[in-house]
């Protein structure tokens, strides 16, 4: 057994953290959150989460960047809304959840093993690259990043999608492929990143 | 009518079922589709959690590309594809910075995005544009005595419901009924399915499709219809995997449009009911009109 504090000290706080979230488009009415706990009632995964979307959105708030980036919850959100449409301060959880993945993607802070973030990138690698999503393809790459092993459990539905007709291994692309990465750098620049 | 269709990369992959039997249908109802020309994916919701920016931009384009159409308003049959076109249309609309960032972006492959374009899904277009009277009137063989839950999910109605209620939609339902069906009331109708942790999560994603499974076939029903790619996915494809954690819960999943085809007659190679991992098998063809008691 792990023996570790559990309480949080104001030390833990990356101060600016809550302002520099509620700053970004879609996030900003985090500051008028009454912790009613709403959102983590009607949240069909809180019952996995490590911390409730409630509890993520007081850590955001006040500042415990670590302690958010760092959870299982944010991966956890399948960004079904539920909690969006029924929080009564308009607040909308499910973008500030979008937004902590994005930091802790870029980060790398995420929880080891987590198929998810890796599902992300391959994904935007393969939009980025095709302008389409090839499904077997994608989900294959993702296995095969993460769960090598697991992948022989799923020849099973591949199986079954070939037999429906619905399994296909081409990949999809766009004529005009060029357009796209020529439109994400213009983001790039725009927002004033110089990536590699 | 005629519409700008944007059938997303599920409709051509695992989700071709639905493209398959919706497009002959909505052409027996007389709705003309124009495919964008080169359209590129929407982004769904894993672009989201990499970039903002860019999936408002990844979006954008096929946004910039209806209005190339001239047809201002664009068919989205996918759930996320509805959900994200949709979304990017009110970042562009809401945040000024956010849409000179990705006016200039598209600017610089000569795209330009007004953001006029009004993104439909067909449930929309069917219940409030073709009206359920035309649809009735094309009904051949009506679905009589099928029980079916009418599944949602999540991202048609939340966050942006336009065209039905958020809490409890009801469009599928009369849809269904003026195809002769059952409709069995379930409260699960927008719950999630689980999304993709199905795939990345199933501990967690797997037990959401459980339940929906579970209790539609408690309240009787015979098949779930569904409106999107990734729920019928989900709901048809991880029996064995459901089986082996809780306990069998076998039960056919088809999109709504199937069962429309299904009413109106059409052909076996539109209503592609062989694509399911679960079989459907529509009941017998009823006795002709006239011959049933009440
Ligand atoms: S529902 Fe809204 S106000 Fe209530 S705890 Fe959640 S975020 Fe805060
Ligand atoms: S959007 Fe995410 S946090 Fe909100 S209810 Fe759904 S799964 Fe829970």
């Amino acid at each position: 057994m792990e023996i570790k504090r559990t309480i949080k000290y104001e030390a833990d706080r990356v101060p600016g953290f809550g302002r520099e979230i509620m700053s970004v488009p879609g996030c900003e009415a985090l500051e008028h959150c009454i912790q009613c706990g709403t959102c983590s009632g009607v949240c069909p995964l809180s019952i996995y989460m490590d911390y409730t979307p409630r509890q993520v959105m007081e850590l955001v708030r006040s500042d415990f960047k670590n302690e958010v980036l760092q959870s299982h919850t944010i991966w956890l959100c399948a960004s079904c809304y539920a909690c969006t449409v029924e929080c009564p301060r308009q607040i909308r959880i499910t973008d500030i959840m979008y937004e902590l993945k994005q930091r802790a993607i870029k980060e790398r802070v995420y929880p080891r093993r987590f198929p998810i973030p890796v599902l992300a990138e391959e994904f935007t690698r393969m939009v980025h690259d095709h302008g389409r999503i090839s499904e077997t393809r994608l989900v294959s790459r993702m296995y095969l990043r993460t769960r090598p092993l697991a992948a022989v459990g799923m020849a099973g539905l591949g199986l079954q999608l070939l037999k429906s007709g619905r399994f296909s291994w081409k990949q999809d692309r766009i004529k005009q492929r060029e357009q796209i990465a020529r439109i994400m750098e213009a983001v790039d620049r725009e927002n004033g990143k110089t990536e590699a | 009518m005629k519409y700008a269709y944007f059938p997303g990369c599920s409709l051509k992959g695992t989700g071709r079922a639905y493209e398959e039997s919706l497009v002959p249908v909505l052409r027996h109802l007389g709705v003309e589709l124009q495919e964008l020309e080169d359209w590129n994916c929407c982004g769904a919701t894993a672009y989201m959690a990499v970039d903002e920016g860019k999936a408002c931009a990844a979006a954008a384009r096929n946004l910039a590309l209806a209005e190339q159409t001239g047809l201002r308003q664009m068919l989205a049959p996918c759930s996320a594809c509805y959900l994200v076109l949709n979304k990017a249309q009110h970042y562009l609309n809401e945040y000024p910075a956010m849409r000179q960032v990705v006016g200039r972006a598209l600017q610089s492959v000569g795209l330009q995005c007004n953001g006029d374009t009004v993104v439909r899904h067909p449930l929309d277009v069917l219940v409030n544009d073709i009206g359920l009277e035309a649809i009735r009137q094309k009904v051949t063989h009506p679905l009589h005595g099928l029980k079916v839950a009418p599944y949602y999910g999540c991202q048609i109605v939340r966050p942006y419901a336009t065209f039905d209620d958020q809490a409890n939609p009801t469009s599928m339902d009369r849809l269904l009924e003026a195809l002769g069906a059952t409709v069995v009331r379930w409260p699960l109708k927008t719950k999630c399915c689980g999304g993709s942790l199905t795939g990345t999560l199933p501990e967690a994603g797997l037990r959401l499709s459980y339940i929906l499974l579970k209790e539609a076939r408690k309240r009787g029903a015979d098949v779930i219809a569904t409106v999107c790619p990734l729920c019928q996915f989900n709901l048809d494809s991880y029996h064995p995997q459901i089986a082996a954690r809780w306990e069998p819960v076998r039960l056919p999943t088809v999109y709504f449009s199937q069962l429309m085809g299904l009413a109106f007659g059409l052909p076996a190679e539109q209503t592609v009911l062989h694509r399911g991992m679960v079989r459907f098998h529509p009941p017998p063809v009823p006795a002709p009109a006239g011959a049933e008691k009440p």
